[in-house]
């Protein structure tokens, strides 16, 4: 008995400096495998620094500047009107086209009356409408108007990239091996992953425009699908050091963060300089937003920024 | 086939189990390592650190140059720290002890670090805060004692290291750099004081407490002399008022505290009852108010100074929206120009067009893009010169009667 015990103690040891030996050898890791085609997706993609964005010529930079206009996509439903009114008068006119798109007609503001109720039926019709008319924008921005956005961070976040390529930018998430872009904070598509995606709407087996019923994916999902289908893939949008720049909270929440974790500094570890949207706020909320964001600041601090982006005519919360 | 002795097969059993075990007692150990967050901030958590270490004899902080803020990468600060040089300021706030935890923390932790020197005044001595103990007591009666202690204190100890004294609530936020900008064209030794103008009880109005006020260097001598030579009482306990009074009494002037587009500066409630707010018409408010009120967003000021009844996460917040967040490349609607005095200061080719009537230049090498709905786009570009700061600047503006962009 003793030997058969003494064996097995043995056998152990042996067993364990084996696993270890083999482990440190590199040949394999017992941690999270992740396979080559998982790297591949886990995108991020950053702002421009400032020595990128110097190094650029003047007529490559009037080319950039021409490019970069956004298209917003804004999905209103007339049961929240505030919202849909609030979005029009702040954020909304920072766009180059404000497109209103909603599940029916509402008499007090102007949209495109989608004549529908489902979700992801919604948006695939607003987006084809907009691939449609879409004119010489290349950028589209897709939002609720309970998000609020600052589209010169936008425009500034895809200024050196080419709306040619495919883009699927926001604040992604991983949901088993899906990776899509949240809704909540926003969603940015390039020109030609728009055109991708309409292309395939075609395909009712791929990306069929009603969500069959025993197998209900919410639309952000629906949407990361049908693109992944065309070889399009999130990409997480972040500043120049790593910060997320979609954020699906109001800065108040966030602030509110920091304080509970009783982080060293609250302000500094609470979102980037240069966010791109916040979510989850009223709408008297937004209109204090137009004014920390566009107009309060300390004086004597000036950015040498590449570009300058005139405010829109006829307003005055800006 | 061979048979297997029983230790043989117990040493390939302990070999397996033994293999097992360490793998999966590694794969937790890699599992737990990867969960590890990135530290943000890191680089910021330094410099406040060492502020809050520091403790003198004398229990409050005095920075010598702006550099307790750290300036963001690719910020040109110049005509901030320009001011700060040539427009100092004290700001003491008001606050107690049971106030240095839930508010006076979130005031020193924020826009105090702007200020050239900072004192909280408490009626108590607390060296590990640091405040100042005035020997009072605490509550709304004793609000003109602590005052009239703060600033002859103030007086006493630092005179000689500020120009201009600011006294704040520590439930007021205050854009100290904003202030300086109000300060620059006007000289310290004259008697003045600045804040948001009240009309009633005295000739000239007095300033709003909450809403923090400025009183010059010579304002302020006028002020302890006033106590000394019993001209200034404590009269009542309503400080704001009974301070106005006094000043009246010996000569110091209550100023316009606006921009040049009359918009308020400082301000008695948080942003969002004056952006959004509708002030019912028999609040008191309205027969308060020295100057006309504006509702909507005219009401204040984009060099706004100062908002009052700011809680902690609102604190923090103004901070980030005012220091950090910004709008990449926008061009602000109100470029005021220049003070005078930095002009011939920071004289360089571009900033000699600034303040003159002439039109706002745009540095070399920028493009300007039209914005909102805009289709059209402009593409400025000027050979050879290297890009220039983009100092604040006027286009055809005269002070009073400029209709405003609608």
């Amino acid at each position: 008995m003793l030997s058969e015990g003494s064996s097995f103690m043995k056998g152990m040891a042996l067993g364990g400096i084996f696993c270890l030996l083999l482990s440190l050898l590199g040949s394999f890791t017992p941690g999270m495998q992740s396979s080559p085609e998982d790297q591949h997706h886990h995108h991020h993609i950053k702002a421009p620094t400032n020595d990128e964005l110097q190094s650029l010529s003047e007529p490559q930079m009037v080319e950039l500047s021409q490019k970069v206009r956004v298209y917003c996509v804004i999905m209103v439903q007339p049961k929240v009107l505030v919202y849909w009114a609030t979005a029009k008068d702040t954020w909304g006119k920072h766009c180059d086209q404000a497109v209103f798109y909603s599940s029916e007609s509402a008499k007090a503001l102007e949209a495109v009356d989608l004549n529908e109720q489902d979700e992801w039926a919604k948006l695939h019709k607003a987006l084809k409408h907009a691939y449609d008319n879409s004119g010489d924008l290349r950028w589209f921005f897709v939002a609720r108007p309970t998000t609020f956005a600052i589209i010169e961070n936008l425009k500034y976040l895809v200024l050196a990239k080419d709306p040619n390529e495919p883009f699927y930018i926001g604040h992604t998430v991983k949901s088993g091996e899906l990776e899509y872009v949240e809704y909540e904070s926003g969603i940015v598509l390039s020109y030609e992953a728009l055109r991708r995606l309409v292309n395939v709407f075609k395909d009712g087996e791929k990306c069929p425009e009603r969500g069959r019923s025993l197998w209900k994916l919410s639309e952000e999902k629906q949407l990361a699908i049908c693109l992944k289908y065309t070889g399009v893939f999130a990409e997480n949008g972040e500043d120049t050091q790593g910060k997320g720049l979609f954020n699906s909270k109001s800065v108040g929440s966030l602030i509110e963060d920091g304080m509970s974790k009783n982080s060293l500094d609250v302000v500094e570890g609470c979102c980037s300089d240069l966010a791109i949207t916040f979510s989850g706020m009223s709408p008297n909320q937004m209109q204090v937003m137009m004014f920390g964001v566009y107009r309060l600041r300390p004086y004597g601090h000036n950015f040498h920024d590449s570009l300058i982006f005139l405010p829109p005519d006829g307003s005055d919360n800006d | 086939m061979k048979g297997l002795s029983a230790s043989r097969f117990c040493f390939y059993l302990g070999f397996v189990v033994g293999t097992l075990s360490l793998y999966l007692f590694l794969r937790q150990l890699w599992f737990e390592r990867s969960m590890e967050l990135p530290v943000l901030g890191g680089v910021q958590g330094s410099s406040v650190a060492a502020v809050a270490e520091e403790r003198q004899a004398s229990v409050e902080r005095a920075a010598l140059i702006n550099l307790n803020v750290p300036h963001h990468t690719g910020e040109d600060s110049r005509v901030a720290d320009e001011l700060y040089r040539k427009v100092r300021i004290l700001c003491w706030v008001m606050t107690g002890p049971s106030n240095l935890q839930t508010k006076a923390r979130h005031v020193k932790a924020t826009w105090s670090r702007h200020c050239n020197v900072v004192v909280f005044m408490s009626s108590v001595d607390d060296p590990d805060f640091p405040t100042v103990g005035l020997g009072t007591g605490e509550g709304r009666d004793q609000l003109y004692w602590k005052t009239i202690r703060a600033f002859h204190y103030a007086l006493e100890h630092h005179g000689n290291e500020a120009d201009w004294f600011l006294k704040a609530d520590d439930d007021t936020f205050v854009v100290v750099d904003n202030l300086r900008w109000v300060l620059s064209n006007h000289t310290p030794e004259e008697p003045l004081y600045f804040g948001k103008r009240f009309k009633p009880y005295a000739k000239q109005g007095y300033m709003s407490g909450g809403a923090g006020y400025v009183l010059s260097k010579e304002a302020l001598r006028r002020f302890v002399e006033g106590f000394k030579t019993k001209v200034c009482t404590h009269t009542t306990s309503v400080e704001d008022l009974a301070l106005g009074q006094c000043l009246e009494k010996m000569g110091v002037l209550a100023m316009d505290s606006r921009d040049t587009w009359q918009r308020e500066t400082f301000h008695p409630f948080v942003p969002e009852h004056h952006l959004t707010g509708k002030f019912s018409k028999s609040f008191w408010y309205w027969n308060y108010c020295y100057y006309p009120i504006v509702e909507g967003p005219q009401c204040c000021s984009d060099l706004a100074v100062s908002f009052h009844y700011v809680d902690a996460e609102l604190m923090y917040t103004l901070e980030y929206w005012t220091y950090h967040l910004r709008a990449y490349g926008y061009r602000y609607r109100y470029r005021p120009p220049l003070p005078q005095g930095l002009v011939e200061r920071l004289a360089q080719p571009e900033m000699a067009t600034v303040g003159a009537a002439g039109r706002g230049t745009i540095p070399a090498g920028v493009i300007v893009v039209g914005g909102g709905d805009q289709s059209k786009m402009e593409a400025v570009s000027y050979k050879g010169a290297a890009r220039e700061s983009q100092i604040p600047m006027d286009n055809n503006r005269t002070a009073v009667t400029q209709e405003r962009q609608q």
